[in-house]
């Protein structure tokens, strides 16, 4: 690890320039243990008033440092919003949830091995040299929204289903502002660098989920073991069913793209059809349109199809099929 | 930097790198070489300690960032004349073989238990509402963060049961 100086914020506004911002350190020290991040002054924020978990409006105010494993067990996110209480306990491991916070769950970085290996090329790492995954050890990489310079994945799962939920970021900074989730992490692009909208200068300070909406919710992933492990690929989805049509739908997906992915275009086709394999073979042919595979994550268009499908099924109440 | 630790009741002041991890500062600044290294990237579960009761993986805790919060470790759970419930489940069942995962996996256990106490669902967890049971699964999940390299995950998951069950009758 590369030497650092260390700094306790004990308030907002207490940040020297250019410092990073830790709070868990479960994925910030690990990418400093490998030199691949090597900052040279670390802001522990764990000191600031930012743990809480409080009603706003009709919905609920998730302060940056509450920790996946209280989020995931409170009573009220159980509750009203349990897609999220699921993504939460389908990641990572029990000690893992206790450190982890809903802030740094976000700006957590991708798994693409290629990212931890300094010695590979890598246009994340080190903007210009390259994409080791294109053509290379592929297997657990991006079939939506990639680029020429980058087919790494967002690997995280609490996302996913703030995504479906709707979910808001809430920044402070020069202007204090919010972000919806869907713009919060960005696609490759020309610039596989830049995986936020978050600025330099700002620090996330809340995750805002708005009123409860029902319906089913069901967090499926899929994986190379039954626990502890990143998404091969993930699906949530809320459905609402009234008189046996589909009322509302919400779907993201998880191990897929840079950023948690969702198709307007699918739910649409969904909203206001009664439940059927047909209807939702439909709605996973558009979403998967644009899909490419890159040799060895070819088996996730596939997988990403029936997972959809299966999750379909079980949230719209259809009886199970051989 | 000076670094006050609180460390199974007794605090100690250290001069520290602030690099410096949890595991490093006790196993070798303060000798408490019951926490182990194993994978040093919170993949094992080996360097698992108890922050404030809860589990964590000390290999990637900050020494300087946990000053205000008491750290127990496995020298901190009871002692070979005097083994808590489930240190002396796991010597009945026999949940080990070489014992390096050990002092984690009891550490981890020991938190867990309380989770379950405290009505944590998870993943294995049917209902996330309701009363959870000590099932196979449910252990068998909530201790997949450590790692056995022997694989007696059968005994491990027989000790912890037979553990919830005595305190479960204790309660």
């Amino acid at each position: 690890m590369k030497p650092f100086t260390y700094h306790r914020a004990q308030t907002l506004t207490d940040r020297p320039d250019g410092a990073t911002i830790i709070a868990g350190g479960t994925n910030l020290l690990d990418l400093m243990k490998h030199e691949v991040m090597t900052p040279e002054a670390l802001l522990d924020i764990t000191a600031l008033d930012l743990n809480r978990l409080e009603a706003q409006g009709e919905g609920l105010r998730i302060g940056a440092l509450v920790r996946n494993s209280d989020l995931a067990a409170d009573p009220v996110i159980r509750r009203d919003y349990p897609l999220l209480s699921r993504a939460l306990l389908a990641g990572a491991s029990g000690q893992l949830r206790n450190m982890a916070t809903t802030g740094g769950n976000l700006m957590q970085r991708t798994r693409c091995p290629y990212f931890y290996d300094r010695r590979m090329p890598c246009n994340k790492r080190e903007p210009g040299s390259g994409c080791a995954a294109i053509g290379g050890i592929n297997r657990n990489h991006a079939i939506l929204g990639t680029s020429p310079a980058c087919i790494a994945t967002y690997s995280g799962d609490m996302a996913v289903a703030l995504r479906a939920l709707d979910a808001e970021v809430e920044i402070d900074g020069p202007a204090p502002r919010r972000v919806p989730l869907s713009e919060f992490h960005r696609l490759p692009g020309d610039t596989p660098d830049v995986e936020t909208a978050l600025r330099p200068d700002e620090i996330i300070t809340a995750v805002l989920l708005p009123a409860p909406i029902g319906g089913q919710q069901l967090y499926r992933k899929v994986r190379d073991r039954a626990s502890y492990a990143f998404a091969l690929v993930s699906v949530a989805a809320i459905i609402g069913m009234e008189n046996n049509r589909i009322a509302h739908a919400a779907l993201a997906f998880g191990g897929v793209a840079a950023k948690p992915w969702r198709d307007a275009g699918a739910e649409a086709l969904l909203i206001g059809q009664p439940p059927s394999d047909a209807l939702f073979e439909q709605a996973a042919d558009l979403i998967l349109k644009p899909a490419k595979g890159y040799g060895g994550n070819d088996f996730k268009i596939p997988l990403l199809r029936r997972t959809l499908i299966a999750t379909l099924r079980d949230a719209t109440g259809m009886e199970a099929t051989a | 930097m000076q670094i006050s630790l609180s460390v199974n009741g007794t605090t100690h002041d250290l001069t520290l790198d602030p690099r410096t991890t949890l595991l490093d500062a006790l196993r070798q600044h303060l000798g408490l070489t019951g926490t182990k290294k194993g994978c040093d990237h919170g993949q094992c579960g080996a360097c698992t300690v108890l922050l404030d009761g809860r589990r964590v993986n000390a290999c990637l805790t900050l020494a300087c960032m946990v000053q205000d919060q008491p750290v127990t470790t496995i020298e901190g759970l009871g002692t070979p004349d005097a083994l808590t419930p489930l240190q002396q489940q796991f010597l009945d069942h026999d949940g080990f073989q070489c014992g390096y995962c050990t002092p984690g996996q009891i550490c981890s256990a020991t938190a867990m238990l309380k989770e379950i106490a405290a009505g944590w669902p998870s993943h294995a967890s049917a209902d996330l509402t309701g009363p959870v049971a000590v099932t196979h699964a449910e252990i068998a999940e909530r201790m997949s963060g450590n790692l056995c390299r022997c694989a007696a995950y059968s005994n491990i998951v027989d000790a912890i049961r037979q553990a919830a069950e005595q305190q479960g009758d204790a309660a």
